[in-house]
């Protein structure tokens, strides 16, 4: 115990039993991390404290919540109007949903564009997917539980789903629901699931950052930290970097949360949920958008279906697709072969990249809009794009890219200041402002 | 970009002045931001208190045309049960000979009825909140009359205050006022 | 990358635009926008035009519409005392018991009563509403795409239908409405109410001061949410301006 690194003698004490200090002190202290990182590195941090609040805040609204088709949107509203500041916490539940996604959406492509999946970090990569699933799925029944017209019908719609599954589709929609249509039993085992599953996502999130720190992070770069120049410890570093890009986050979240509550929420959803009376335009929340244009794009006559008409129908053709377009981001890592990482070395990758961020927010407009021409077709177009751009372009570019010459060390450009490739230093007023 | 700003803004680093300031801004960020965070906190803690419809509806108003003397009631307000008992002459007469000195929480018993006839007190044991037995026909009344709580054994008189046993206190008195010689509003 | 930023940044306002125009789109024109109280950052409601239309909720709308998620008492809020909410609420009967016989009877409405609802069930509106449903109106102005300016427009814009345009029985032209066939008949008209304040009750000026009473009852915490706001952001500047300074002089060492 004298040789305790510790000087508080509670601390060493515990620490001698029970190592948490000593953790910490390896994990956030001393943990080595590129000297170079800039601020899209700021958003998987930031995730996890979103993850922090939405589990905060949710538990608090549950203590007022009821889950019973006859109470529900009166028990969100009692929140809004008669609970001490609930008003606030729900605002901030709501909002925090976007707002997780927003920051989740940022995390994936900044892996995307500086090849933080190649190895050694496929697995690291995998359960970034896993927790992305489970977002979406812990959304979804949240969505519901208010139980206004959009909480009705975009359970209906997206349970409805299943049923496009041959053969035991119509019996697993059943079992989802507890009876013949979305009605109390379905909204409680959301309740209990959505309760549920971000606990899960916790246990998830651990494991990626055992991930993470067992060879760290990647780098704007791309290349491996080869001697202590090249590293800093995370703490002081980039706690307070971090704690810096939260301030930037917090002042546009509240932003939203006092001044513009509703932004991106639906109204329909503040209309009680009538099984017997559909909205004129079902729309998901807007970061389902993608997803829902590229289920709605498999029509019976769409030029993307007819190569597999033979096969299955268009309606289970749209579900496998939008399922698709996550799986894919599974085996990511091996679709992209190339040996460089960061897109800066990588000049048509680079073009690629922002092709397919123009091409999710297309998705994204035409998922908001009515499944009517021109969208349909848009849509069709941005949908074949989007798995062109994973199956076809980015094995292709491993083989016939020509990439630039990597520096041998991070902190070879950062030591020649300015020097180096362009790209490098195009970057640069991001890195360390 | 960064480098050349803080050097032309702070001077050379690592020099006593700079420590000092350093530290400075340091602390200060970090009062500021536990300032936030106690502030944050408070929705989350205070949401727990009543909430402002509970807060209103804190009234019940009893009929008490339908109690014969001698019979006891059991009436819920704020979620708590209230005993109501029309008393006898005798009863009254019991309650009001009791020498206060021999009483853990003494209070006559004028104080404690607005109108001797009525006695109505909240029916919670001061001890620890079970409810004790006496307002129905039959159920055990105590060594004196009143109530008996079966949880610890206090018992209470017929003034419902506190004669043997481990609780502390008497039966609380809810605010109470008669809108009329039969209706009485309790809150 | 500061060029990526400005092509990201330039991608999402093309998103947000576009999505809030098929937000929209719809059969009906776009409502005017109107001069509210309670919009900006800093709006409150205007205490005369809120407690005005409270009165034409009452006196006309309160006929067929309901407000159930209100309280009598959160009328104090608006500036009634307390003596005026327990005489509007005393003036309404509401269903209470079982009493001591298991009977249900009527009782005045106390203020921690939620809005009497002019029916008891949706069958009971749709049968006396010549089979159309009267919504209920807490929410309105959150439940209505372009809200506060969608009702005024609403209850301004019954014009004569056009001559080829043939209306159901029943039916009423407004221009605002999807569909332009809406079942309510014109519910304002000039002088329908008598203000006490002596404000002329115009059709604009009634539906202005309704629309300003909704848009209370859809967000009663509006003007705490957005004093509060006010002082976060104002924190959060200064701490964010803190952290900044603290971060560069951490990161000073380094170079």
């Amino acid at each position: 115990m004298s040789d305790s690194k510790f000087k508080n003698p509670i601390v060493a004490w515990i620490d001698y039993r029970l190592p948490v200090f000593s953790f910490m002190e390896h994990e956030l202290h001393e943990y080595p991390t590129p000297k170079n990182l800039n601020y899209w590195w700021n958003f998987g941090s930031l995730a996890g404290i979103i993850l922090v609040i939405m589990i905060v805040t949710g538990i608090v609204l549950a203590m007022h919540y009821t889950a019973h088709t006859a109470f529900a949107f009166d028990s969100v509203e009692r929140i809004m109007r008669d609970v001490n500041y609930g008003w606030l916490i729900r605002y901030v539940h709501m909002n925090g949903a976007s707002a997780f996604f927003i920051v989740v959406f940022i995390h994936i492509f900044r892996g995307m564009y500086f090849g933080s999946y190649k190895s050694p970090r496929e697995i690291l990569w995998i359960l970034g997917v896993v927790i992305l699933l489970i977002m979406m799925a812990t959304a979804f029944l949240g969505y519901v539980l208010p139980w206004g017209q959009m909480s009705f019908w975009g359970a209906t719609v997206i349970t409805n789903l299943f049923s496009a599954i041959p053969i035991v589709g119509d019996s697993i929609v059943t079992l989802l629901w507890g009876g013949f249509s979305v009605d109390n039993p379905t909204l409680n085992r959301f309740f209990s699931l959505h309760y549920l599953l971000p606990f899960v996502l916790v246990g998830i999130v651990v494991l990626h950052i055992v991930a993470l720190h067992q060879h760290g992070s990647n780098n704007p770069i791309g290349i491996d930290t080869k001697s202590p120049q090249d590293t800093i410890p995370f703490h002081p570093y980039y706690t307070v970097k971090d704690l810096f890009g939260l301030g930037v986050f917090l002042i546009l979240f509240f932003g939203f949360v006092f001044f513009a509550p509703n932004f991106l929420g639906h109204p329909d959803n503040y209309i009680e949920a009538n099984p017997l009376v559909t909205p004129p335009h079902i729309v998901p929340e807007w970061y389902f958008l993608p997803f829902y244009a590229i289920l709605r794009s498999f029509t019976a006559d769409a030029l993307i279906y007819l190569p597999i008409s033979w096969l299955m129908s268009a309606k289970l053709a749209g579900v496998l697709a939008m399922f698709a377009s996550i799986m894919v981001l599974f085996i990511l890592p091996w679709l992209d072969h190339s040996p460089v990482k960061s897109a800066r070395f990588r000049p048509l990758y680079k073009q690629f990249f922002w092709l397919l961020i123009i091409d999710c927010i297309i998705l994204g407009i035409c998922g908001a809009k009515p499944a009517e021409a021109p969208w349909t077709y848009i849509a069709q177009a941005a949908t074949a794009y989007y798995f062109l751009h994973f199956i076809v372009i980015i094995p292709l570019l491993g083989f016939f890219e020509k990439t630039k010459p990597l520096p041998t060390s991070i902190s070879e450009p950062v030591l020649k200041g300015g020097g180096g490739s362009s790209s490098a230093a195009s970057t640069k007023p991001m890195e360390k402002a | 970009m960064a480098s050349s700003a803080d050097t032309a803004g702070e001077g050379s680093h690592g020099d006593g002045d700079g420590e000092t300031r350093r530290d400075f801004l340091m602390l200060a960020t970090g009062a500021f931001g536990a300032f936030g965070a106690a502030a944050a906190a408070w929705p989350l803690i205070d949401q727990m208190n009543p909430a402002a419809d509970t807060l209103a509806v804190s009234t019940t108003e009893v009929n008490l045309e339908p109690i014969k003397p001698g019979q006891r009631v059991l009436v819920k307000w704020q979620g708590k049960p209230v005993f109501i008992v029309r008393r006898t002459k005798a009863q009254i007469e019991a309650a009001g000979k009791v020498d206060l000195a021999n009483l853990p929480d003494p209070e006559t018993d004028a104080k404690r009825a607005l109108k001797p006839e009525w006695l109505i007190v909240v029916g919670v044991c001061t001890h620890l909140g079970c409810i004790p037995s006496g307002t129905k026909h039959g159920e055990l009344k105590g060594e004196f009359g009143g109530w008996f709580c079966p949880c610890h054994g206090s018992h209470y008189d017929t003034s419902g205050r506190i004669r043997k046993g481990p609780a502390p206190k008497n039966l609380p008195v809810p605010a109470y006022e008669f809108l009329s010689d039969k209706l009485v509003k309790i809150g | 990358m500061r060029k990526y930023l400005i092509s990201v940044a330039a991608a999402v306002s093309v998103a947000v635009l576009a999505s809030s125009s098929a937000m929209a789109a719809g059969d009906a024109i776009k409502p005017p926008k109107q001069n509210w109280s309670f919009s900006g950052l800093f709006g409150t409601f205007d205490r005369g035009s809120v407690q005005r239309g409270f009165q034409v909720y009452n006196e006309v709308c309160s006929a067929c519409h309901s407000v159930r998620l209100l309280a009598y008492r959160n009328l104090m809020d608006i500036g009634f005392t307390e003596d005026q909410v327990k005489k509007i609420a005393a003036a309404k009967e509401v269903t209470d018991g079982p009493n001591d016989e298991g009977e249900m009877f009527q009782r005045p409405a106390r203020p921690s009563d939620r809005f009497v609802k002019p029916f008891p069930n949706e069958q009971a509106a749709r049968a006396g509403n010549n089979g159309a449903f009267p919504p209920d109106l807490t929410l309105m102005t959150k439940a209505r795409v372009g809200g506060a300016n969608y009702l005024h427009a609403l209850l301004t814009g019954y014009k004569q239908p056009p001559k080829d345009k043939k209306l159901a029985e029943g039916m009423s032209y407004n221009l605002y409405f999807a569909g332009n066939q809406i079942a309510m008949a014109p519910p304002l008209s000039e002088g329908g109410v008598e203000y006490a304040d002596k404000t002329k009750a115009t059709v604009s000026q009634m539906a202005h001061d309704v629309t300003t009473f909704l848009a209370w009852a859809a967000e009663p915490e509006l003007e705490w949410r957005k004093r509060m706001g006010v002082k976060v952001i104002l924190f959060l500047l200064i701490l964010t301006g803190m952290l900044y300074g603290v971060k560069r002089k951490v990161w000073s060492d380094l170079h």
